[in-house]
């Protein structure tokens, strides 16, 4: 046998393993089912508990599955009846009556009642609690000031606060107030989070670990049935892999699409949502030691950053310009009349002068990534750039995200004159109190890392927590939105617009400013 | 040959229990902790004391260690943070996803490897050791993630001919040819390094053999040009590849995790990315020690082959 024959023999098997690799490919890859909806996630979820879990990512899956005893008027962040039909609140602020819709259950067949409203937060707050070893509940602080929850009768339960506290009733909107059925509890224990029975629009059908959480139509939803009979979440990591998916119709809906992708779905082919959420990201500025100690300094910051450019060019217009610390998504307590600051090299510039903070070294923490963070490199390098131009000598330190959170949050002194920033919420309330106040500082276990501090300020937001007038609150934000932006504690820098693609067929899809993805009325033509 | 085997399986000992030391401490050591990175916007001091107490960690590092240590020999991994679910069943789900990939990488670049290595120096010089010299150099060249990016778009994206990422079809699916559909593209992707440098180390054995007495006096006897190839002198040279290969079996492991990530393949690599990014410290831990153990057992089993063809080895 010759070697020239050998060798063409090994050439044939090769190539006989090329055809059987390409019969393999021939049958088209298969599009998505007609009667469900596949939605790319972008992680996989940590659990289906909506007590146990803290990430926006299982919020979307959750807030399909349960309902919680209120609930966001669409398309607002300001709350509406759900499982609660109605309820009063005392003179005070201190106690919330609710009266619960009736007929309706779980599914696992068990009943909605005010017993079940009082074992899920006597289980989120109550450490002696049968069932508060199925935790940790990391948000559970959210309810803190929750003192007793009680069943006066069946549809009647009373949650009676230590102090008045107006985020309460925006509180029990956000996930971490939904209802879960008390025997899955029971059932499953700590296993609940795999094993989900709520009394939302979609069951719980099964979760394949890393590939796919499948939820199918609750035909008994008292709220009417959902359009599609069923929703797959698969969790896609890599943003390449989910634009790349979403192109090749693996998949018929996408969130939190790369900025640099989305100009590849404005074609016929696909539609392209976006919605200002409740976010801010921002800079914190040192307001305790350096230049930033300066009001005139902060301000010159502000003046000195390019934000049009950054929205528009860094983040490809997935962003607005932020005017102050409140975004205007909370539309009843956003203070319509704010001006964000112009872009104006020549005030800086004229401000530095005056403070004698002419070439001034600065450090500046940037962080590689994080939630809500946008693109913080790109970000940070322009800022660097606009720094420069007015005469800073700027030097950034960056960190992987929760190494950034280790050394911002517990206070910039010593260490940093700026850092970046970025918060979304619930309700006017959170970041304001637990970032700006006095008594937020790093030490006393708040968030104001940059030691900015207004006695002013802090009135008003003691004053706008314990009202529950929301007029009264909204005339309350809206004042301290203005002297907070004349402080420049910070440099705002923008609010995120949420975005998501779905395919050209799939109707009635509407992103809520919630940053919840809400699919019971979604489905494909 | 039993007490050689014995011999290697004790001298892992001291590496794993070094390996859990390592982990341990590297997890110990790197800023942020798990209570921090769960609460993220929320993580106020007070918070994140609460939660660690809740998830144990407010014990000395000396004491969570053996703590880990001990639960572990009795085979309770633990649970992570931040999928809730025992640490053991979800690095075995991974680990077996993971096995699937770099065993088919790991097919491929042998298979493959070896025959373009031992043809390259069969016909040295020839036409066809030329092409196969750029094909490996070119292998060798790109990286395993660009080009399976590059395979997505044109093979997912353009031509629709396979899926673009995952393990199974979400839907139908599940069989052998949707396991082979979806194993396609990250296999080639993965082998295409490994398959370079082990042609190119099969034809440096194989010159360096055809080069020696015994196969000029094969062909004197007689003995047809293919079995001199195939039988006398690749069986020679195998005690050369056989430990290139064993390092390629390292490296399609460790050189998974990109091509996980790219692909969405429910591996063990990209469990780890997103497990260290988490802080999900048991599961980091647990993972580690896990792929740590099979790799050194992996390295026993090439060693133990080696020495079956070679048995001066042994001694």
């Amino acid at each position: 046998m010759s070697l020239s024959n050998v060798t063409r023999r090994g050439f044939g098997a090769l190539s006989a393993a090329l055809l059987a690799t390409s019969a393999l490919v021939l049958p088209a890859v298969a599009q998505t089912p007609p009667e469900a909806l596949v939605i790319g996630q972008i992680a996989e979820p940590k659990s289906l508990d909506p007590h146990a879990v803290t990430a926006v990512n299982d919020f979307r899956i959750l807030m399909n599955i349960y309902d919680g005893l209120v609930r966001y008027k669409p398309g607002t962040l300001e709350v509406e009846p759900s499982l609660a039909s109605g309820w009063e609140i005392s003179e005070d602020g201190t106690v919330y009556t609710f009266t619960l819709r009736e007929g309706v259950q779980f599914h696992d067949g068990t009943p909605f009642n005010a017993e079940a409203v009082v074992f899920n937060f006597e289980r989120m707050l109550n450490e002696d609690h049968p069932h508060h070893d199925t935790g940790p509940f990391p948000l559970s602080f959210f309810f803190s000031a929750v003192e007793e929850v009680e069943a006066l009768d069946a549809q009647t339960v009373r949650f009676t606060l230590n102090a008045p506290y107006a985020p309460f009733l925006s509180n029990l909107a956000y996930p971490t107030g939904l209802i879960v059925s008390p025997a899955a509890v029971e059932t499953h224990g700590a296993d609940v989070g795999r094993n989900p029975s709520g009394t939302g629009p979609f069951k719980f059908a099964e979760w394949r670990s890393n590939e796919a959480v499948v939820v199918t139509r609750n035909p008994d939803y008292w709220d009417g049935t959902a359009a599609s009979e069923a929703l797959i979440f698969r969790p896609i990591t890599d943003a390449n892999t989910r634009v790349a998916e979403m192109l090749a119709g693996g998949i018929d809906m996408m969130v939190e699409v790369p900025p640099t992708a989305l100009s590849q779905f404005r074609t016929d082919d696909f539609k392209v949502a976006e919605q200002a959420g409740p976010h801010v990201w921002f800079l914190i500025l040192n307001a305790k030691e350096g230049p930033f100690a300066d009001k005139r300094v902060r301000q010159a910051a502000n003046y000195a950053i390019n934000k049009s450019a950054l929205v528009n060019d860094v983040l490809e217009g997935t962003a607005e310009i932020a005017a102050g610390p409140t975004p205007p998504a909370f539309a009843w307590a956003y203070n319509e009349e704010l001006e964000p600051y112009p872009y104006d090299p020549d005030k800086a510039r004229e401000l530095i002068a005056e403070a004698g903070a002419e070439g001034a070294e600065l450090t500046f923490y940037v962080t590689e990534g994080g939630s809500g963070m946008l693109e913080p490199i790109s970000m940070g390098t322009a800022i660097q750039a606009d720094l420069a131009a007015v005469g800073f000598d700027v030097e950034i330190e960056t960190y992987e995200w929760n190494t950034f959170l280790g050394r911002v949050n517990p206070g910039l002194e010593g260490k940093a004159d700026m850092a970046e920033m970025a918060w979304m919420t619930n309700d006017p309330d959170t970041l304001p109190f637990l970032a700006l106040r006095t008594d937020a500082w790093p030490d006393k276990g708040g968030f104001n890392s940059g030691y900015y501090s207004n006695p002013k300020v802090d009135e008003l937001l003691e004053a706008a927590r314990a009202s529950t007038d929301q007029a009264e609150r909204a005339k309350l934000y809206q004042e301290m939105q203005t002297i907070v932006q004349e402080d420049a504690p910070w440099v705002f820098v923008a609010n995120w617009k949420q975005n998501a693609v779905t395919a050209a067929n799939v109707q009635n899809f509407q992103l809520e400013p919630s940053f919840f993805l809400l699919l019971k009325d979604v489905g494909k033509e | 040959m039993g007490g050689y085997i014995l011999k290697r399986l004790v001298s892992a000992v001291p590496v794993l229990l070094g390996i859990t030391v390592i982990v341990f401490a590297i997890m110990s050591l790197i800023p942020g902790d798990p209570a921090t990175a769960i609460l993220g916007s929320y993580a106020t001091p007070e918070n994140v004391e609460k939660l660690n107490r809740d998830l144990g960690l407010d014990k000395p590092l000396v004491q969570q260690y053996f703590i880990w240590i001990g639960n572990m020999l009795q085979g309770d991994f633990g649970r992570s943070f931040a999928l809730n679910r025992p640490v053991l069943d979800e690095v075995l789900d991974r680990f077996s996803a993971t096995l699937v990939l770099a065993g088919a990488a790991f097919i491929l670049c042998a298979v493959l490897g070896i025959i373009a290595g031992v043809i390259s120096a069969a016909r040295q010089y020839g036409w066809a050791d030329r092409a196969i010299t750029v094909a490996v150099i070119l292998g060798i060249s790109i990286p395993s993630f660009f080009l399976g990016m590059m395979m997505i778009l044109f093979f997912a994206v353009r031509l629709k001919w396979l899926p673009v990422s995952g393990m199974y079809a979400i839907y139908g699916g599940g069989d052998l040819p949707d396991l082979l559909r979806h194993l396609a593209m990250p296999a080639i992707a993965l082998s295409l390094v490994a398959t370079g440098v082990v042609a190119r180390l099969s034809r440096a054995a194989m010159l360096e053999v055809l080069r020696q007495d015994f196969i000029r006096t094969a062909r004197a006897k007689g003995v047809g040009e293919g079995r001199v190839i195939w039988g006398h002198a690749l069986r020679a040279a195998m005690v050369s590849i056989i430990p290139v290969l064993g390092i390629q079996a390292g490296f399609v492991l460790s050189g998974a995790v990109y091509i996980e990530i790219v692909f969405q393949w429910p591996g063990v690599g990209r469990m780890l990315v997103d497990a260290i990014l988490k802080r999900d410290l048991l599961l980091v831990q647990g993972g580690v020690v896990f792929v740590a153990a099979c790799y050194v057992f992996f390295n026993i089993v090439v060693d133990v082959a080696q020495s079956l063809l070679d048995p001066r080895i042994r001694t």
